[in-house]
């Protein structure tokens, strides 16, 4: 697989100074970043301080009141994802972007086969051919470690920690170079979540994803992001690597945050 | 030089340029201040370190002494970007020549800094569930490179040697570390830290529990990595240890008497 230049100059996403809010309650208040290709942000901080705002905010599905998103485009272009057009965004959000949701029901279709969720993409993209469709999908499910003998069930039968591997199968098997995750792991067993930690992990590394994850679990951050960024009450209160942020918390909340939990 | 100083001769020049080479600042701390603030203990202020001017040049192991508790760990911490200065620049000579400032860098310079440029041996292995010992030694070395077979099998097998030297036995090196002994735990810790050639390594207490044996390889690799012109910072447990490596001592209680 070839891998894009560390020394890319340009961010594949920027954010600047982006606003919502629903009524007079503020949501999010004033967010800048730029993610370079490769890197994996996690997102924390407790129910309610914008996290989720923010995923949908810089994931173009829901417009902020103030501010630019921009994706790096295959031309090389910074393009606003607001300005595009509802086919565009369609495109990018079935090819090069990926958003693997928490609730696993939100992101596949629980009445068709295993095999079809992994294929679905790919047909969107033009790929009409049964067999070489059937045989990505085994592939897929392999990777994911779905048993490819369970190809013809829907995800109904499949157990939660299943439910949100086929879910990430789904989303890679285009290739993505970002995918937005909003807390992938929560709800799931401890064994369960550690496995699809380390699988997340080795496919974020192998495919050179960039990834902005939100979660309220600050060892998945540890173990999964080089970035944090902390929310509270919709302000990004600190922001760093994530072992500077977790190691030298240097905002009032982070630290509380840090110290209120069991080694993160 | 003014106008009038001679051509050096192309011996001298080389002469000169050598001297150069082996004078290369890797490193260099100035006026470096470190103090937490504990917002939710009333504001409480600790002052770790003060006023630190450091430099440290290419082929030298600076050994930081002082009793625990003056700051020795986050001297290192500071040069590996794990924890923020208060205030002071930290400047880092990188592996492509240019020079970093950590107090201004961003993560993503950060992460590249540590890919390429500073190694740093922590107390212990912080461990990556599912990965077999002998990959969580041989990673560093497939972050940069592409994930083909030949480089992966390569990097496997420059990490079976150094799990080799350090008496790992063979029957574990395809198990996750996560149930070996505390020195086992150590010595992988050790293993996946300098695997990877970069041209600062950062020590804290890598021998803190090995054994003899295990003691000398870590001072074998510690002056194979001087030799091919490495800038070592470390702390040692072992009076011995450190003596063994040192090519300077630095007491680091010096940093604490100025408020």
């Amino acid at each position: 697989m070839t891998r894009p230049a560390l020394n890319t100059s340009k961010p594949l996403l920027r954010v600047a100074n982006i606003y919502k809010s629903y009524g007079a309650r503020v949501a999010l208040h004033d967010a800048s970043f730029d993610l370079w290709p490769g890197e994996v942000m996690a997102v924390v901080g407790e129910s309610g301080s914008g996290k989720t705002t923010l995923l949908n905010a810089i994931a173009g599905r829901n417009r902020p009141d103030q501010g630019i998103v921009e994706y790096l485009n295959q031309e090389n272009q910074l393009q606003n994802i607001y300005d595009m057009t509802q086919a565009q965004q369609r495109l990018l959000a079935r090819t090069e972007w990926g958003f693997v949701h928490q609730n696993s029901a939100d992101g596949l279709r629980m009445d068709v086969s295993a095999g079809a969720n992994v294929g679905e993409r790919l047909m969107g993209l033009g790929e009409r051919n049964y067999g070489k469709l059937r045989q990505t999908a085994e592939e897929w499910l392999k990777r994911v470690e779905i048993d490819p003998t369970r190809i013809d069930d829907t995800p109904r039968t499949f157990s939660g920690g299943m439910r949100q591997r086929l879910q990430i199968a789904r989303n890679l098997v285009t290739q993505p170079r970002l995918v937005f995750m909003d807390e992938p792991t929560s709800g799931l067993d401890v064994s369960v979540q550690a496995r699809l930690l380390d699988l997340l992990r080795q496919l974020t590394r192998k495919m050179h994803l960039a990834v902005v994850i939100v979660t309220h679990d600050l060892a998945v951050a540890r173990l999964l992001a080089h970035r944090l960024m902390v929310m509270q009450r919709g302000v990004v209160v600190e922001a760093g690597l994530t072992d500077q942020v977790l190691d030298d918390p240097q905002h009032p909340y982070t630290q509380l945050l840090v110290s209120s939990v069991l080694q993160p | 030089m003014t106008l009038n100083t001679p051509i050096p001769s192309s011996w001298c020049l080389r002469f000169y340029n050598l001297e150069i080479e082996s004078k290369q600042m890797m490193l260099q701390l100035k006026k470096v201040t470190k103090q937490f603030t504990l917002h939710n203990q009333h504001g409480t202020e600790l002052n770790v370190l003060n006023n630190v001017d450091m430099r440290v040049e290419a082929g030298e192991c600076v050994v930081l002494d002082g009793p625990s508790g003056m700051g020795k760990s986050t001297l290192l911490k500071l040069i590996y970007a794990n924890y923020r200065a208060t205030s002071g620049e930290i400047e880092v000579r990188q592996a492509d020549g240019s020079v970093l400032e950590l107090t201004k860098a961003d993560p993503r310079e950060l992460i590249r800094m540590r890919q390429h440029t500073v190694g740093y041996v922590s107390q212990f292995l912080r461990v990556i569930p599912r990965v077999s010992a002998l990959d969580v030694v041989a990673e560093p070395l497939l972050e940069d490179s592409s994930q083909e077979i030949s480089a992966i099998e390569q990097a496997r097998e420059i990490a079976r040697r150094l799990l080799t030297r350090l008496h790992i036995p063979e029957r574990l090196w395809e198990l996750p570390p996560a149930t070996f002994s505390g020195g086992e735990q150590q010595r992988i810790n050790i293993a996946r830290n300098m695997i990877k050639p970069r041209p600062i390594l950062l020590l804290d207490e890598p021998t803190a529990s090995l054994d003899a044996a295990n003691t000398q390889t870590v001072i074998d690799l510690i002056h194979e990595a001087l030799a091919r012109g490495a800038s070592l910072v470390g702390i040692f447990h072992d009076t011995h240890v450190g003596k063994a490596v040192a090519t300077r001592h630095i007491d680091v209680t010096q940093f604490r008497s100025a408020k």
